[in-house]
């Protein structure tokens, strides 16, 4: 089955999302589970090619999200459904656990009022450590920690497999995705004409979850905006695998008003992330990693864990929140017109998306949708923390060495119901080129078994060399 | 199966020279493990290199001195396993080993490292701007064009004036791609003597004290900004292609928690090639970056040598001293140094590098004592060579004192 089909001008959907971030690959699974059909547009030539392709890969259990908020309930009730269905799905959930780390005494102060809020969002696993508690919990921090919170729950997922696990499941479903779509005019007159690229789709509702345009595709489905996308980037380091020997625990800072500020983290492949910084932008596309500031980086996770100190960087990213002049979520419904917006989801948006899908479809209100049995979907796991293909027999080869990617993984993914768009798309499905080496020995296999598969191939076209 | 003797990662030049050394002087049962289909490792990639001189006798190009190594296996009837993937070294010699047929462990009496290099890559350079598609190293084109017959870009910018700099050149226009400028950020080329005139000579511009500010490209790469002498500069292109700041590719040991040696970023090893753990031995470029195939095979042969003597001598006792050293000397090896009895072969001189240019007096202290010194202009990542004096194998501290001058 191939998620990509001919528009037919007759069809005419019972949703259509527009964007396949984090948040609308979760809705499109989430009304397809319900029995409707659905249609997910995604302007890039992948899936999660905004904001979704850089977070820190958490999941958080909203001990500090603010007390009542819809951002709190749809993080705790999106971690809920990852944790009832990661097994299914075969999608890693490394309890790493956290420590809110304070590096000194006036932060040591704040600990005890996020303790308490924690407690009041409902978050039980939490304990107030002294220095040396802190550091039997995790010996790879600095001596220089004074006191930390320990989050028991928060944990590290694969960012990437379980939204494309999300999005799969939809797929088995009849569901319709389109990449290379972006839309660009709705008109409601009882159900939505949406004008795209790609032709026109007839919906009755329409699911604005198009995160970094979200402002945009609002004012291009005829609505006032109601919020305003101010772009916040973030930088990241990510540090060699033998940095996994240094660090077991997500290291939090004590969070400002502004930002959860810059996390050192293990990741479920094995390595250390640094990251993210929060710098505002008005650049809605280009996302540069800058030499001074991933310098900064590097050093501040050495500062922090001593041990950090000789490991080499594997790979930089960077990548775009969608923040508002708000700090809170901007979920619009908009019942008269049949449309919803789930707009703003700025930072926590790997954790809540399944909860944003279930608040959307409550809103929605269900429908008289008739759903058959739930298809089974297993993703490959990538997890270092799980067996791997690698280590399986008959993997053909190892064509990434360092990400010990198989051919046989490669090829499967070419194959799935939705291969990669693009080598991003390749890389976030595999992990292939993502290693220490970023491609030195894989990168022209690569560009041979991907010839004519990737919107931006590997190798030019024309006539092969002599 | 039964157990080897010595197993040896990788099968590159400095590998099977070992290997070879082993069996001539009488170990029974030597396994080589190679990831890749052939022998030869980094020396694949290059079509246009000559290989073999010194140790051959003769000149071969790329795959053909691959395929005279694999016949010097055969004739020595050494084991070799292809598409065998070393993951995890363990601290009494067993390997943890990926191949087609599954997970397995090896285990031997001993295990020679030769793992190579590889170049630094544009992340671990830190280089601002997009992560466009046509961003990529010497290897890595070289594979496209060697194993592929593939192109990766039409008009990249190059960066970096290493030998393997005019390698690239040389791959480009030999492929139908024309390289539009190449950068060094320092003042001067650090192989000062081709690559003075030689892109000039092609046409190509050569911009000293220039480097890339932002690479700028949302599908493939589009253009670079450079800083040039201050200054900003755009220049348009399909692809950029860092050249050399080769590093060791030790990543087995720093994973798997054994020891380093963080100055010339491979394993710790003392004058017989011996790491710190030693049921381990390391050669090769693994050592340090970066030295030319013929080397690494008269390194290979020479470590080899002296394990083959390990095998039947008695184990080494106490720990070993650490060789240390003042900046900007950026590596020594070896940078263990063990007492006993001493091997044939190992690696018979001190080498260093230095990290920038330094004008100034270089000695070696042996136990405060200084038994060697020399007055030069020394230049960066130039190999240089300290002979290792025999009071060095019983000293308490091995130093390398650095006094510059102004």
């Amino acid at each position: 089955m191939n998620a990509e089909r001919h528009l037919s001008v007759d069809e005419i959907y019972d949703v259509a999302i527009i964007g396949a971030g984090v948040v609308g690959c979760a809705t499109a699974r989430r009304f397809a589970l319900a029995g409707a059909r659905v249609v997910l547009i995604e302007k890039g030539s992948d899936i999660l090619s905004g904001a979704s392709k850089a977070n820190s890969a958490i999941l958080h259990t909203g001990f500090d999200a603010p007390k009542g908020s819809l951002e709190l309930a749809l993080v705790q009730a999106g971690r809920q459904e990852y944790l009832d269905i990661h097994k299914a799905m075969n999608l890693p959930l490394v309890e790493t656990g956290a420590l809110v780390c304070a590096w000194s005494a006036e932060e040591a102060l704040k600990l005890e009022e996020i303790a308490e809020q924690g407690r009041q969002n409902g978050v039980d696993r939490l304990r107030l450590l002294s220095s040396t508690e802190a550091r039997t919990v995790e010996p790879g921090l600095a001596g220089h920690v004074v006191a930390a919170l320990h989050v028991l729950d928060e944990h590290v997922i694969d960012p990437w497999s379980a939204p494309l696990a999300y999005v799969n499941q939809a797929i088995a479903l009849g569901a319709v995705v389109l990449r290379q779509c972006d839309v660009r005019k709705g008109t409601f007159d009882g159900s939505w004409t949406l004008e795209t690229g790609l032709g026109e789709i007839r919906a009755r509702w329409v699911i604005n979850a198009a995160g970094l345009h979200g402002d945009h595709v609002d004012a291009r489905l005829g609505f006032e905006p109601e919020f305003e996308i101010r772009p916040r980037k973030g930088q990241f380091v990510v540090l060699d695998k033998a940095a996994s020997r240094q660090l077991k625990t997500i290291v939090l800072p004590v969070p400002n008003e502004i930002t959860k500020g810059i996390v050192v983290c293990p990741t479920a492949f094995g390595n250390i992330l640094v990251g993210p910084t929060a710098e505002e932008q008005e650049d809605r596309v280009r996302a540069t990693v800058e030499h001074d500031t991933l310098e900064a980086l590097v050093a501040h996770g050495a500062r922090l864990i001593p041990g950090l100190a000789h490991i080499p960087v594997t790979a930089v990213y960077a990548g775009l929140r969608p923040a508002t002049e708000k700090k809170e979520y901007r979920v619009i419904h908009r019942g008269d017109r049949n449309a919803i917006t789930l707009g703003g989801i700025r930072s926590t948006g790997l954790s809540a998306a399944l909860g944003l899908a279930q608040h959307a479809l409550a809103l929605h209100g269900g429908g008289d949708f008739s759903h058959g049995p739930t298809p089974d979907i297993r993703m490959p796991n990538l997890a270092e923390t799980r067996p791997r293909d690698w280590q399986a027999e008959h993997h053909g080869e190892i064509v990434c060495h360092c990400e010990m990617v198989t051919r046989r993984e490669i090829e499967a993914t070419l194959s799935s119901p939705l291969p990669p768009g693009d080598f991003g798309g390749l890389r976030r499905r595999t992990r292939a080129g993502m290693g220490r080496c970023q491609g030195f020995y894989c990168n022209a296999r690569l560009a041979e078994i991907t010839r004519g598969r990737l919107a931006v191939p590997l190798a030019m076209d024309g006539e092969t060399v002599p | 199966m039964s157990r080897s003797d010595v197993i040896v990662i990788g099968g590159g030049p400095s590998g099977v020279a070992a290997a070879t050394a082993l069996r001539q002087a009488g170990i029974g049962k030597v396994t080589i493990l190679e990831r890749e289909r052939h022998l030869g490792g980094a020396t694949l990639h290059c079509s246009h290199s000559p290989f073999g001189m010194r140790e051959f006798g003769r000149v071969y190009l790329g795959a053909s001195y691959g395929r005279r190594l694999e016949r010097e296996v055969a004739k020595h009837d050494i084991d070799v396993r292809y598409g065998h993937s070393v993951a995890q070294l363990g601290e009494d010699g067993d390997l943890l080993v990926s191949s087609d047929d599954g997970l397995q462990t090896l285990s031997a009496r001993r295990v020679l490292v030769t793992t190579g290099v590889r170049e630094t890559t544009r992340a671990a350079r830190l280089v601002s701007g997009d992560r466009p598609v046509g961003v990529l190293t010497t290897g890595t084109l070289q594979s496209y064009v060697a194993f592929h017959k593939l192109m990766p870009f039409r008009r990249p910018v190059i960066v970096g004036s290493e030998l393997v700099t005019l390698s690239a050149i040389w791959t480009c226009l030999g492929h139908g791609a024309r390289p539009v400028a190449v950068l060094e950020p320092r003042a001067q080329a650090l192989v000062r003597a081709p690559l003075d005139w030689f892109p000039g000579l092609m046409g190509i511009p050569f911009h000293r004290d220039a480097e890339i500010v932002d690479i700028v490209g949302q599908g493939r790469v589009e253009r670079v900004k450079i800083r040039r002498r201050g200054r900003i500069e755009t220049i348009d292109c399909d692809g950029v292609l860092f050249t050399g700041q080769f590093v060791p590719e030790a990543s087995l040991f720093m994973t798997s928690g054994l020891a380093m040696d963080w100055g010339s970023a491979g394993p710790a090893v003392d004058q017989s090639g011996r790491c710190e753990n030693p049921v381990y031995f390391a050669a090769g470029n693994v050592l340090r970056a970066v030295e030319t195939g013929g080397w690494a095979f008269r390194e290979g042969r020479s470590v080899g040598m002296a394990l083959a003597a390990d095998l039947s001598a008695a184990p080494p006792s106490g720990s070993p001293v650490r060789v240390t050293h003042d900046k900007p000397v950026k590596l020594v090896v070896p940078n263990l140094i063990r007492s006993g009895a001493s091997l044939p072969g190992g690696l018979k001189d001190f080498q260093l590098r230095f990290k920038r240019l330094a004008r100034g007096t270089l000695s070696l202290d042996v136990d405060g004592r200084e038994v060697w010194r020399h007055h030069a202009t020394w230049r960066p990542e130039s190999r240089i060579m300290v002979p290792r004096p025999e009071a060095v194998a019983t000293a308490g501290s091995v130093h390398f004192r650095f006094v510059e001058e102004d």
